[in-house]
């Protein structure tokens, strides 16, 4: 395929004694949208975070576009995520400032824009996600978790990245607003040529937005595929997972 | 079986020294940190000025509240402890020098420790534990010029100037109960305060507040970004906020008073 965006070699983090990433390596493409899927507390949330410099990995190196960010990333944290947009899983909207202000926060603190602009600005992108102007002037506590993961990714899209990524982007959502929010991912990544980095374990919405998809396990990736290989896959820890069996290979911590 | 104990003994002993050395490790680099980053730019005016707001001019009335009886019920100390004779001027400077080298700062600090240090911690925790400071880094924002260093020029500066309003209000409550209770000559005890007032006094008053509101914003920024859990995690820092500026406050008073005063 085309030229590879993120480039993950031998990550490990540990938190104490607990080894999160053992040695992950992953390659995502340009344009490619990635999901990684995994039980709950395998690591996926902390390879994202390693990704963005919001944690310092241990060993190994992450490349965007061939450069190296694992270990200088104190410093370029914020000039790295000017190309990355993230919707958080429970939005992690700013409840101090009203929806827009969350919508328009780069653009007024980065980018220079005058209120008024950024607030057209910000109404525009919301009406993208499928939300009413006068959404704009309440408050996030004021919305429904559907509203807010639209404004989460308002938020994210605002300024245009390149590198999306999605935190359970579908948790806590009836399967309804989930597709409508699968949709408007795959809508709006589309729409930027953004790559997406996506991680779940909603099947769902696997098979709706992934084009390749990483199976995380113990800190490795221990498979990777298109959706139809992974529908077809012999992969014992893949099975057990799509199909969500308690009997297989994967043990659940409890 | 002795070594057993000995080695029990010593983890005991350990465990603890090793918690308290390693927070004293975060919290000295969450200073240095913090401090470069408040110190410079970028600068976000409009959050500092919220802060004023709501550290200075909300903190009026309690500060006002605790002055002002404060400054009362030490002429009513003075009066009955030891000065029936010439009461006038030495409860007149009395107050004024108990209120602007001590009651005031501290008692101001220890009272805004609890208002503003609290509610810092709480907020700072719940964007902490809901990844909203996360987000801020994603959005190319660093929360320690965003979050911490609008809060910690805020306390710094504000503290003197809300215990500037405590000086003149505790004095006044000494007047109140000079005058009105003890019958003394308003005039001749207007006189005698402004005869006492000393810059020293004033001057050690306002620095240790500026000490202190720095204290405040602190241990209130510092133990928000800490927290961990949900609402426990955020509730538990909020104590420790109070709690740590309290001690603070009162270690960091002492120390100031020997430098400004001790010969």
């Amino acid at each position: 395929m085309s030229e590879v965006k993120i480039s993950i070699r031998n990550l490990h983090k540990a938190f104490g004694q607990k080894k999160v990433l053992n040695g992950v390596d992953l390659d995502v493409c340009k344009g490619q949208s990635l999901v990684v899927i995994g039980g709950s507390g395998t690591g996926k949330s902390v390879l994202i975070k390693c990704i963005q410099g919001l944690l310092s990995p241990d060993e190994g190196s992450i490349k965007i576009d061939g450069q190296d960010i694992s270990f200088d990333q104190n410093k370029n944290a914020e000039n790295l995520n000017a190309q990355m947009g993230m919707l958080f899983q429970g939005g992690a909207l700013f409840d101090s400032l009203s929806v827009w202000e969350n919508v328009a926060f780069s653009l007024i603190e980065n980018q220079g824009y005058k209120r008024e602009d950024a607030k057209r600005e910000a109404v525009r992108v919301l009406r993208q996600v499928g939300l009413a102007p006068d959404v704009a002037d309440l408050s996030p506590s004021e919305l429904s978790g559907g509203m807010q993961k639209r404004v989460g990714l308002a938020r994210a899209i605002i300024t245009k990245p390149d590198i999306i990524f999605f935190d359970e982007p579908t948790t806590g959502l009836d399967p309804i607003m989930s597709d409508v929010i699968n949709d408007l991912i795959i809508e709006s990544a589309k729409g930027l040529g953004a790559t997406t980095l996506t991680i779940t374990h909603d099947m769902a919405s696997v098979r709706k937005i992934a084009d390749c998809v990483a199976m995380l396990y113990q800190g490795k990736i221990i498979w990777q595929g298109t959706v139809k290989e992974m529908d077809k896959t012999e992969n014992p820890y893949v099975r057990q997972f799509i199909n969500g069996c308690s009997q297989g290979p994967i043990k659940m911590e409890i | 079986m002795i070594k057993k104990y000995v080695e029990n003994f010593l983890r005991t002993l350990g465990r603890p020294l090793l918690t308290f050395v390693i927070s004293l490790g975060n919290l000295v680099l969450f200073v240095i940190k913090a401090v470069y980053h408040a110190l410079t730019p970028k600068y976000y005016i409009k959050i500092f000025l919220k802060q004023v707001l709501e550290i200075g001019f909300y903190s009026l009335p309690v500060v006002g509240l605790t002055t002002i009886f404060a400054g009362m019920v030490i002429a009513l100390q003075t009066y009955s402890g030891f000065a029936r004779y010439g009461a006038e001027s030495a409860v007149a400077s009395v107050v004024l020098i108990s209120v602007t080298r001590e009651l005031a700062p501290v008692l101001s600090a220890l009272m805004v420790a609890g208002r503003i240090g609290a509610a810092m911690a709480a907020e700072i925790g719940t964007m902490k534990v809901t990844e909203q400071i996360d987000a801020l880094i994603t959005l190319s924002t660093n929360p320690y010029k965003y979050l911490f260093a609008p809060r910690l020029w805020a306390g710094t500066l504000v503290l003197p100037l809300l215990v500037l309003f405590g000086d003149v209000i505790g004095v006044f409550g000494g007047y109140v109960v000079g005058v009105y209770k003890l019958g003394f000559n308003p005039a001749n005890y207007i006189n005698s305060t402004i005869e006492n007032i000393e810059a020293i006094g004033i001057i050690s008053g306002l620095t240790k507040a500026a000490v202190f509101g720095f204290i405040i914003a602190l241990m209130g920024c510092y133990n928000g970004y800490r927290s961990k859990g949900g609402a426990q995690g955020v509730g538990q820092a909020t104590t420790n906020a109070v709690v740590s500026a309290s001690i603070l406050i009162l270690i960091f008073n002492y120390i100031l008073t020997e430098v400004f005063f001790s010969k």
